[in-house]
This record gives C-alpha cells, structure tokens and sequence, in this order.
C-alpha cells in the first residue's frame, strides 16, 4: 500500500512495545528525521529503557522537535504514543508551527508484540505492558479524529501490512519553489475586466476572443501571471473576470490565489447564509442570469484555491493578504486565514473596518512577500514586501508587479466604480496616527545585536561575534551618520607579503606575486593617498536624497568616514564639497551616462590633518618634538665625554643614526598636514564608482572605473578634485612589472604613502574562493608614522617582519562581500534593515584585535 | 631619555663615589625593557657630571605589552614618546643603576652621605601633566630652583600649540640620596603614567621613599593620587599611613579640577534623587533606566522596595560591566537580583525587550545623540517603548553662562552634540506630546536662577490613555 505524507509534516507513530515502530521509521524516513524517545532516554540517563527518566526525555524530545519544525523539517516522533495525552503536546507542537500531522497506528496483535520484545533482554518488562499499551490503541483509533489528526490517519493491522507500506512524500501544495517565473503578479480585480485587459495587454499578453465568445490569453514566452485574489464584487464584470482568469489557470499560464471576497462568494453560491455587503450583492446580480453550471464552475474553482504560494526557490511569496514569515510554506487554519485577511486585533475602527496590525514592518523574512487586500494609493516596498493593491475598483489602479524585474505596470481605472469607505492612503501599515514619518519603519535591536550570519552573494555566510556586534552596536549608535545614508563601508586592507629586500618591509614584488600564484595575469596599481578614506554619495537635487534615501535634511548628499561618521564637523564644507562634485558631474553628464540622479563614490580626502588632528597633537608631534630634544642632549653629551677619551665611538654613531631616523620621521607625517582654511585647501581622490541607482559597478574592471573617474575629475575646474595616478601591469611580462615598480620607488621617494594593487577585475574568485580585492604597498617613509620612527635600524627591522598577515586577509575578505551586499542590497531597493545588517557588519568585524599596523 | 647630575663640590669627582660609577668608563647595565648607560661628561676636580642614558627597546615594548588590557595602550604603539622622555621607566633606572646612592649608601666616602652638597640634576625631556606651575609646586617646597623650558609639538605648525614635555634643570644643596628619591617618586607623577600595574607593593615604595619629605609636602594629595593611579583602595591605605591621625584627608582640600567635578556632583545627585521620587510618586512598579550609565540611578531605585522590576540600559558594554561591579550585582542577595535585569541596548532600535513598562528614566541622555538621529529616538521612545509615564533630563544651555570655568559656547561635555534653551526642549517635548498622546510637565533640576533657569531640565510625560 503506497501511504501520502506530506513534506514537511510532524508524524507521529502509534504502536505498543514490539510493535515495529522503530523499524518502520528507519525504512522509510532519514535517521536526522527520527525522533526517539528511547533514544532520548538515553540522552539523558544513558539507558535507553530507563523508564524512570520518561518525563526528562520527553522534554528533550519536545526541544528538539520544536527546533525542527520551526526550521520547517519534516520530523517523525517514534513513541508508543498509545495515550491520548501522550500525543496532545505533539499536536500542540504542530499548532504552533502550523503543521499537517500524520498518524501511522501499527495496531500489531500483543501476541506479536510480545514475542518479539521477548527476544530482546533489554526488554524484560512484564506481558501486562503490552497488553495494556494495546488495548488503549484500540481505544485511541477511534478518537485520532476528534484530537486532530485529520487528513492523514493510516491504520496498519498486521505485519504484513506493515510489511507493504510504501512511503510517498508529497511537496504542500504551496511549495512551487521550483518555479521562477518570470511572473506577472497581478493585484486586486474585483471585476475591473476592462482594466485588466488593457494591463495584459500592456505586460505583452496576446488576448483575444475565442469561438464561443470568450476570452483567450496567450503568454509572452516563458511569462505566467499570478493573480493576487479578490477578482469578484464591486466592480461592473465579475462574470468576465472570472471566466478570464479561471481560463488562464485552466490552460496553466496563471496561478491564484483566493481573496476574503472570492471565498465569501463561493459560499453564497453554494447556498450558505452569508450577508451580502461590502460588493457581494454587486457580484451576484452580475451571477444571477448565467448556468448553474457556471456558477458551480465558479465555486469549485474558488475552493480550490490554495491559500498562498512560495515560488523561486522560497524568494517569493504570493498571498492575498500577506504572509508573516513563520506562516510561509506551512499549513493551518491560521494560515489560510492570514492569507485571505491579513493580521487584525479582531477589532473594527470607527467606520466598522478591522483594525489591522503592521505584520509588514515587522517582517525580517528572506522572502519578497507581494499582496494585496488593502488599497493604497502607490505601492511602496517595505521590508521585503510590496502590497500591489491600487484600488482599481475604487477609481484607483490595476497594478502588476513584474518578477523578478520588481518593476510596476499600471491601468488607471476607467471610473470610480465604488466608494471607498475611507480615502486612499500611503500605506496602511503605516502608523498613520502617530505623525507623518515617511520612512521605512524603525530598525529593530534584533537586525544586529548578538551573534549574526548574514548570507552574501560573494562569500556565502559571513558570521559576526557577539562580542564584535556590542562593540559595534555602541559606536553605531553613538558616532555614525543617519542608517539611511549608510549603504556602504569599505573592506580593510591587506599589505603585501613582507619582503626582505634592502631595508623594506614592503615592496610591490610581493603584490604582484601574490595575484600572479592566484592565476591573475593583469593587474592596476593606482597611487595611494595619504589621506583618510571617505564614502561620498552626491545626488542630483536635495528632492532626490530625501526620495531615494528618505532622508529629511535638505543637503545633497553625505560625505563619511571609513567608521560611517560625519566626515566634516563644519557641515559648511560639506555641502560645498558636495556642491562641487555635483558641478562636475553635470559637466561630464553622468547623470544621463549612468542613468542615474545619485552616485556613491570611494575617495580618499585630504589632508590627513583634518582627521588626524587628535592623533597629530597626542601622538605623532610629541613623539618627534621628545626625541628630536633627547637626542640632541644625547649626542652632546657622548660629544663631551669622547673629548674626556672615554670610548664612546659606537654610541655616538647610532645616535647619529637614530637623529636622522628621527628627522625622517617627522618630515614623514608633516608631508601630509596643512591647514584646511576653505573648501580649496581640499583634496578629493575619487578611486572607486561605487553604486547609482539601480547598478553596483562592481561588475566593471578597474581601468572603466579609472577612466570615468580621471574623466570627472580633469572636468572639473578647480583642484579639489584630484587625480589618482595609475597605471596597468602584465604579470607574465618582467618589463611591464619594473616599470610599476620604478613608479613605486618613485612615489614613495618623494614621500608618497605608496600604491595600491589591484586585479584588473573588480571582483576575482581563485580557485579557495574570493582573492583580495586589492593589496596596498607602502613606502620606507610613510611606514615610519606606522612602525615608529627608528623602525629601520636593523635589529628593529628584523623582529618588525615577522607579522602575520592571514587573519588581516581573512577579514579583508568578509568585510568586501558584507560591502558589496550591502550597496547590491540597496540597489536592489532591499528594506534598511538588510543594508543596515551589512553595514554593521563590516563595523563589527573592523573591531576584531588585528595588528593595526597592517 | 637622558638625566645627568652634575655637583660643584670640592672634589667635585666624589660624584664617582657617591653614584659607584667610576667617571672614565662607560658602564652598561641591563635592564628589562631595554639598556641603561652611565658615563661621565665632564669630571673635574671642580665640575662632575653623571650621565644616565636610557635605551629602551621600543620594538621590544611594544611586543611586550601586546594584547594587554587598554590601561596601557600607549605602550602598545611603536609610535611612542617613551624612550624619548623621563618616565617610570626612569625611575626604574634609578633603582637599578644608583641603587645604593638611592639608599644612601657609600662606603668608599661613608662621610659623604649626609653632607649637602651642590647638586644639578637635568632631564632633557620631561612629561608634565600639569604644566610648568603643576611641575614648580612639586620641586619648590623642596628647596630646588626650577629652570623649565617648555617644547612645541612642530615648529611648522605653531597653531598645534606647546608639547606636554619640558627640559628641567634642578637646583639645589642637598644630600644625593634626597635628590634621587625626589626624582624617583616625582618623576612617574609628572608623567602621570606607570609602565607596569600598581599594587600594595607601591603604597610601600611611595612610603619608603617619600618617608622624610611626602608627608609636609603641600601637593601630597595630588602626589599619592597619581603615584597610585587613582585607585581608591590604594589611596586610602596610603594616606591614612600617612596621616598621623589615620585618617583621610578633607575634602575641602581637593584641587580646582576635583572642586568642578564636586559641583557636578551635587548636581548629579539632585537629578537623580527627584527623578527617583517622580517615579516613585508616579505609582511604577516596572520601570526602565534607559541610558543607565555606571548605574548611579539604579542604585537609588534598587533600594525603593515599591519597584518590582528595574531593568537598566546602556549603550556601552563597559558601563555595564561597572553598573555590575559597582552594584556587587554578584553578591547582591538573590530577592534584590531578581528584581534587577542589564543589558545593552540602543535607543536608536527598536526594541522589544522595552515594551510595556510602567516608567521610564532618561537622563543626560539625548544631548548625546546626533541630531540626525533623534527622530529614530523619538519613535523608539514614545511609540514603541511608550511606558506610562517617561522622565527626561537634559542640559539648560542658557544657565552655562554661570558655569565659570565653562568658556562661552562651549557644551558642558565634549560628547554634547546640542544642548538646547529652556524654550526648545519646551518646544520639542510639547511636540512630542502632542504626537505621542503624552501630557508633559516641566521641572527645574538644581538652583534656578531668575534669568537663565536652572542648570538641567527636566520633562515630566504622562501618556494620556493612562490615568
């Protein structure tokens, strides 16, 4: 006998002592799906058959159940479970997490039972056992019923029916993950046919009129459509638009769903007491005069509807009225009812509409969830979700939301064909009386507090510590700029492999041996600044930022640092900083190239000074302003006592020495201070096109971002902005690398910071995944601010390079996948919440301890 | 790092003597962190001066002190003024390399010990926290002339202002062991710094060193503080060791830095006992300190039996952990533990684990957010948090004026972001108000002056649905 059981599903077998139910479960399910509670007894007391532990093992039982059915596995519970209320907290469990039970009931004769455990010396227990479990399976058949267990109860009377059990498991009727569309999801009709037909058209749907009068649709290639339910009342055409639309699922180009009016109709049609408000008398005048038949057609149609669907994998959701996260994919009453109503408190409002709960600005699902139900004036995303419902029937619109496009197609409707009971709003899940904040709802503690797994479409998994998410939830929330600005941060970045060339600790060698063993063979190397990094996003007008990034300042844009904080204290600056780069922008017309009306760009700004002031005036100035003092002293000193002859020789010299470190060292980080009057006093190198509306350009190589950038900043007409040298490097080609490298040389030696190399390609995966986005190489100067000013004396040069560099790398890493999701994230018009994680992310793993010299 | 000592007494190369260091040879000594030289500049019959040249290994240092805790982060940088300037590293050479001129011993010139003779003593860079006044109050009582020339931090950028280091030449005519002894304790408390971790074995070093002098002297406070790093439990003990009546010294003594703080004290004090009482009044039984800080709030309201429920927040993990530690959280009796819950929350996020309380405590809170991110405050507070009643208190900026050793247009706090009049936080409470359904009343916290009001306000709210 071949038995359905649906997946997931929480089965439960039912059998005495000896009755086969551990065997039966190991044939036809996965061990991981098996529960035991014997072996749970073990768990606990290491004795399977320790009855005395019954009650401990069953909580553990229960624990691990629960933990499966929340994560939506199909999970078998092997107890006797003769006893009703041995099955009652598994049918609780399955409540909870909205699950179909299954209950296969191996009613073995206790003879058979017995025997066999008369075979096993473990099982010594008297007969009077099994007796007693049997004839309460007795008892308990009949009653499955009545406790819950509904569609799926199968008897098996014998061994050798037992014996014949084939298992099918069966997808729930919602899972057609399988699918990815395109779609067409299509919102609330409510006998808009006229409408309707004009959007399909408009969605390149073939619509014509078949022999018989009525209508036939042909789908654009591989397109179906998916209606979102509430086709009937109201509106003038109910019969057409359902005639339409249970066509199109007959000839398997729509899928559907049911909406609240849909189902309340068909129990109208099949003759069920039901009050005829809110449209319903609308749509059965318009049934009145047509078949029987057609009429029932209508209602078996509707009926078996399923409530919601999870297409593409589980990315979608479709559900009249919504679908919370841990109702997607399941099956109960509750779910159906969300489906077709939505969440309400079961309280109506002063105009007799129920009062509904924001489900939608509490939804962190992974899931796209598109619905309808509840006109709004202009669908809106919001967590993940749109509601696509534009009161067309109300004299609003009949909207599609294309998938995976996520664009909107709209009809306006032709009348007002019902009054609305109340006006249209923004959004109802909106806390319309609490003010008028156009944003996105709040973020929750819960988006990035404790220990954190965020998938990215680069690196997999990225996981966070705790310890990392506190530290960072204290400088988030005190230092950085407005979230909603904060769409990007930048990857730290690793050095190049020491080197033990002359007295270096870098040299480009290593860079470009580093991407020659990742099997690049052409890579750019773009001077690096020494200034401090700065994320600017400019937009086109003040309106765009306010629209785009639902900010409510009336500036350009926003100019941060690497740590997400305001990068200028004088918001003055700012705005003149930004006002300039939107002047060159304009000039260049990347506005129209781009297709955009913002830009988020990677810089670096300069003077170091400006940031680094602090650190200037408590660190770096005292230490050469004490050992330019000290020794001096010192060297006189040793200068007297030679003249006296003491042997001061060797003394004298390495002081000598360390003087002119000292000097070095100075000259080093004042190179890159001088004081900032105005906005000319600024430099701006731009390295990096980040993002612009609806594109993350990391799929572009670098010599496209370098030539748009050195394009903007040549255009501009003062030197704010500033150009980035750069040049390109065939690895299999010693030439071409020495030619970087006298570059190198040369930059540094006039006190340049050094370069940074990069693969020609922005994003490079090698053969253990991503390799380093870019590798920086510093110069003997510049690396005295880092490593102290005597740091090329050779005793200290030689502890100095032993420095590791993988943990660096590691992070380096995570840090670039958690950025790029982030900016793809926002691009792809993600809730703030989900930027936001990724963002905090990237702040989190910044406060890991790695050597902050590297 | 170079100190030299240089004496005019007749013969003067007694120095040799006194120091054990003979004057024609440089002797090299080593030391943990480094090496420590000594040799003779100059050696006459008439003039002689002792060199000790300090070489700390920075590289070394910073190996060292890696991973350490924050407290000595400074040594945790290769970037660092220490071997370049006089600090406990100093001191330490001292001990080592002069150990028994430091006892005041000698027993090739036993006479020699306790004659007063000229002494010298130069330190080519000096850290003083303090500045020149700090470092003459120190040496002056006694009996040393002070010449202190000060060091800018870059001659290419005079704006930056003067360095904390100074070349410091000592005079004056004492005994040799009385000269190094006030380098060896005095030193470190210029600095301000320790490179190693201050425990009871200090308080016996300070005592043992300070014995003929630390008691009279007029800056003893400051010295002991210091030279303890602060540590109560350490200052306590010491001062009362050496006080002759046991016990601590008056508070009226504390220095015009501690005298603001004191103020801020009081201050702080009648915040927090009428923010407790507005509570307490209010009827609340559940009641949130959001914002708690080191839990000086929580402290008051732990001992009011009336709140069943007393949960605090802070931004920052390591207020928490003082919150704790000053609480005795761990040894607190299991009744009075039950009733207190911390965590580390933003009020910046939403946040479940806040809803339905009876009462709310902000104090000092919003004037360090951004005003960028009120808003999400707002909301966080009044919409979702939204207990019955809420009592917020921040800055009156228009009573700065009276703060005398605030300059004008300066915020109280280097963290304020805004401190607003009494009119705007009037205005934005009303607003909040109106918006939120809360009633809001207006309390001035301290001595309100007729002009200016009060130095912190405080802002009453009442949710409407709950009387």
């Amino acid at each position: 006998m071949v038995i359905k059981i649906p997946d997931p599903s929480l089965v439960i077998l039912i059998g005495a002592s000896g009755s086969g139910k551990s065997t039966f479960a190991q044939r036809h399910f996965k061990p991981t799906e098996i529960l035991s509670s014997d072996f749970c007894r073990g768990i606990v007391s290491d004795d399977e058959n320790d009855q005395t532990v019954t009650t401990d093992a069953f909580e553990v039982l229960h624990f691990i159940a629960a933990k499966r059915l929340a994560a939506g596995k199909l999970t078998v519970i092997d107890a006797t479970n003769v006893q009703p209320d041995a099955r009652k907290p598994i049918l609780a469990l399955a409540r909870e997490y909205h699950y179909l039970t299954v209950a296969i009931v191996l009613n073995i004769p206790a003879k058979v039972c017995q025997e066999r455990n008369a075979e096993r010396p473990d099982r010594d227990f008297g007969r009077h056992v099994v007796r007693n479990q049997t004839s309460q399976l007795r008892r308990s058949i009949r009653s499955l019923k009545r406790e819950g267990f509904r569609n799926f109860v199968y008897v098996f009377s014998s061994p050798e029916e037992v014996d014949a059990v084939q298992v099918e498991r069966q997808s729930l009727w919602t899972n057609r993950k399988d699918e990815s569309g395109p779609f067409d999801i299509i919102g609330d009709i409510h006998g808009c046919y006229d409408e309707l037909v004009e959007l399909l058209i408009k969605l390149g749907y073939e619509v014509s009129t078949n022999s018989d009068g009525h209508p036939t649709v042909n789908a654009p290639h591989g397109r179906k459509t998916i209606f979102l339910g509430d086709y009937v009342d109201r509106g003038p055409k109910v019969v057409d638009v359902m005639r339409l639309v249970i066509n199109m699922h007959k000839s398997g180009i729509a899928h559907c769903v049911p909406g609240n009016h849909d189902v309340k109709l068909a129990r109208a049609l099949r003759g069920k007491n039901v009050t005829t408000t809110h449209g319903l008398a609308e749509s059965l005048s318009q049934l009145e005069n047509e078949s029987d038949e057609f009429k029932l057609q209508v209602a078996e149609f509707i009926e078996g509807l399923i409530s919601h669907y999870e297409f593409d994998n589980g990315k979608l959701v479709v559900a009249h009225a919504g679908m919370k996260e841990n109702l997607q994919g399941r099956a109960s009453g509750r779910v159906r009812e969300f489906a077709l109503y939505g969440e309400t408190t079961g309280e109506t409002d002063e105009i007799g509409l129920p009062v509904r709960l924001n489900w939608a600005e509490e939804y962190r699902g992974a899931a796209t969830v598109v619905y309808g139900h509840t006109p709004v004036a202009e669908p809106q995303w919001f967590n993940r979700t749109i509601n696509i419902d534009t009161g067309c029937v109300f004299g609003g619109q009949l909207t599609a939301l294309r998938y995976p496009e996520k664009e909107l197609v709209s009809i306006p409707a032709h009348k007002t064909y019902y009054e609305p009971a109340k006006p249209l709003q923004d959004d109802v899940n909106r806390p319309t009386s609490l003010g008028t904040h156009k944003d996105e709802g709040i973020l929750d503690i819960n988006d990035v507090i404790g220990r954190r797994v965020i998938s990215t479409r680069l690196n997999h998994n990225v996981t966070i510590r705790e310890e990392n998410t506190i530290t960072a939830l204290e400088v988030i929330s005190r230092f950085a700029i407005d979230p909603k600005w904060l769409i990007y941060l930048p990857p730290t970045m690793s050095p190049t492999a020491t080197t033990t060339i002359d007295d270096l600790l870098e040299h480009p060698v290593e860079g470009f041996a580093y991407y020659r063993n990742q099997e690049v063979s052409k890579v750019v190397w773009q001077e690096k600044h020494m200034g401090s990094r700065a994320i600017v996003i400019v937009c086109k007008s003040p309106e765009t930022a306010q629209r785009r990034f639902g900010v409510s300042v009336d500036t350009l844009g926003v100019c941060y640092t690497r740590t997400g904080r305001p990068f200028f204290e004088d918001t003055s600056l700012e705005n003149e900083l930004l006002l300039r780069l939107k002047h060159a922008i304009d000039k260049m017309g990347f506005w129209e190239t781009l297709d955009t009306d913002w830009i988020c760009l990677d810089c670096e700004l300069m003077p170091w000074s400006i940031k680094a002031q602090e650190l200037l005036r408590q660190q770096y100035a005292p230490v050469g302003s004490s050992a330019s003092v000290a020794i001096d002293e010192v060297i006189s000193s040793l200068e007297s006592a030679k003249k006296r002859g003491v042997q001061v020789d060797e003394f004298l010299e390495g002081y000598q020495e360390r003087k002119n470190a000292v000097k070095e060292y100075t000259t080093a980080y004042q190179r890159y201070c001088w004081d900032v009057k105005s906005i000319s006093d600024i430099r701006l190198a731009p390295f990096h096109i980040l993002a612009t509306e609806g594109t993350v350009h990391f799929d572009k190589d670098h010599l496209w971002h370098i030539e748009m950038l050195t394009k903007l900043c040549n255009s501009s007409d003062d030197n704010v902005l500033f150009t980035t040298s750069n040049g390109m490097v065939d690895l299999t080609d010693q030439d071409s690398e020495n030619t970087a490298i006298n570059k190198w040389e040369e930059l540094t030696a006039q006190g340049g910071e050094g370069i940074v190399i990069k693969p020609q390609d922005f994003i490079v995966k090698g053969k253990r995944g991503l390799i380093q986005p870019a590798v920086k190489c510093r110069g003997k100067e510049y690396l005295r601010i880092i490593y102290g000013p005597e740091y090329t004396l050779s005793h200290n040069l030689e502890r100095l390079r032993a420095r590791g560099l993988s943990l660096k790398r590691s992070l380096a890493i995570r840090e670039f996948a958690l950025g790029v999701e982030a900016l793809e994230r926002f691009v792809d018009r993600e809730p703030l919440s989900k930027v936001h994680e990724c963002v905090f992310g990237v702040l989190a793993l910044e406060s890991e301890t790695v050597d902050p010299r590297l | 790092m170079l100190l030299t000592i240089t004496t005019t007494h007749s013969p003067a190369t007694d120095l040799g003597f006194l120091l054990h260091k003979h004057p024609d040879k440089l002797q090299t000594f080593t030391l943990p962190y480094g090496q420590a030289h000594v040799f003779y500049p100059e050696a006459c019959a008439e003039k002689c001066t002792a060199a000790l040249l300090l070489d700390i290994d920075s590289v070394g240092l910073v190996r060292r002190y890696r991973g350490q805790s924050s407290e000595s982060f400074s040594l945790a940088e290769y970037v660092n003024d220490r071997p370049y300037t006089a600090s406990s590293f100093l001191s330490v050479a001292i001990a080592r390399v002069f150990g028994s001129a430091l006892a005041g011993k000698c027993k090739d010139r036993p006479e020699l010990l306790d004659t007063p003779i000229p002494l010298t003593a130069k330190l080519s860079t000096l850290p003083c926290r303090g500045g020149e006044h700090f470092l003459r109050r120190l040496f002056e009582p006694l009996q040393y002339t002070v010449h202190a020339e000060r060091h800018i931090l870059d001659s290419q950028f005079p704006d930056w202002g003067n360095s904390r280091y100074f070349s410091v030449t000592l005079d004056a005519t004492c005994r040799l062991s009385d000269l190094l002894t006030h380098l060896y304790v005095l030193i470190p408390v210029l600095d301000d710094e320790k490179h190693y971790w201050v425990d009871e074995a200090e308080i016996e070093k300070l005592l043992r060193h300070g014995e003929a002098w630390l008691s009279d002297h007029p800056e003893q406070e400051t010295i002991v503080n210091r030279y303890l790093k602060y540590q109560r439990r350490l200052t306590r003990q010491a001062f009362s060791q050496l006080s002759d009546t046991g016990v601590e010294p008056d508070e009226d003594k504390h220095n015009e830095e501690e005298t603001q703080i004191e103020e801020h004290i009081g201050l702080n004090e009648i915040r927090l006992s009428k923010t407790a009482e507005v509570i307490k009044d209010f009827g609340a039984k559940r009641v949130l300190d959001l914002g708690c800080g080191e839990g000086k709030l929580l402290r008051k309201l732990l001992v009011e039996k009336q709140f069943e429920e007393i949960v605090g927040m802070d931004v920052s993990h390591n207020n928490l952990i003082k919150v704790k530690q000053r609480l005795h959280y761990d040894r607190l009796p299991e009744k009075k533990k039950e009733r207190l819950t911390l965590f580390q929350g933003s009020l910046c996020y939403r946040d479940k684990r806040l809803e339905g309380y009876d009462a709310a405590a902000v104090i000092e809170v919003i004037e360090h957010l951004d005003s960028s991110r009120l808003s999400a405050f707002e909301r966080v507070l009044f919409e979702y948090t939204c207990p019955d009643m809420i009592v917020l208190t921040t800055p009156n900026v228009e009573y700065n004026v009276k703060f005398e050793n605030l300059p004008a247009g300066r915020f109280r706090h280097k963290d304020h972001r805004f401190e607003w009049t009494r009119l705007e936080f009037e205005s934005w409470a009303n607003d909040m108000s109106n918006r939120f359904g809360y009633e809001v009343t207006f309390h001035p916290i301290g001595e309100n002056d007729e002009v200016v009001g009060s130095p912190t306000q405080m802002a009453v709210f009442k949710r409407k649905s709950s009387e």
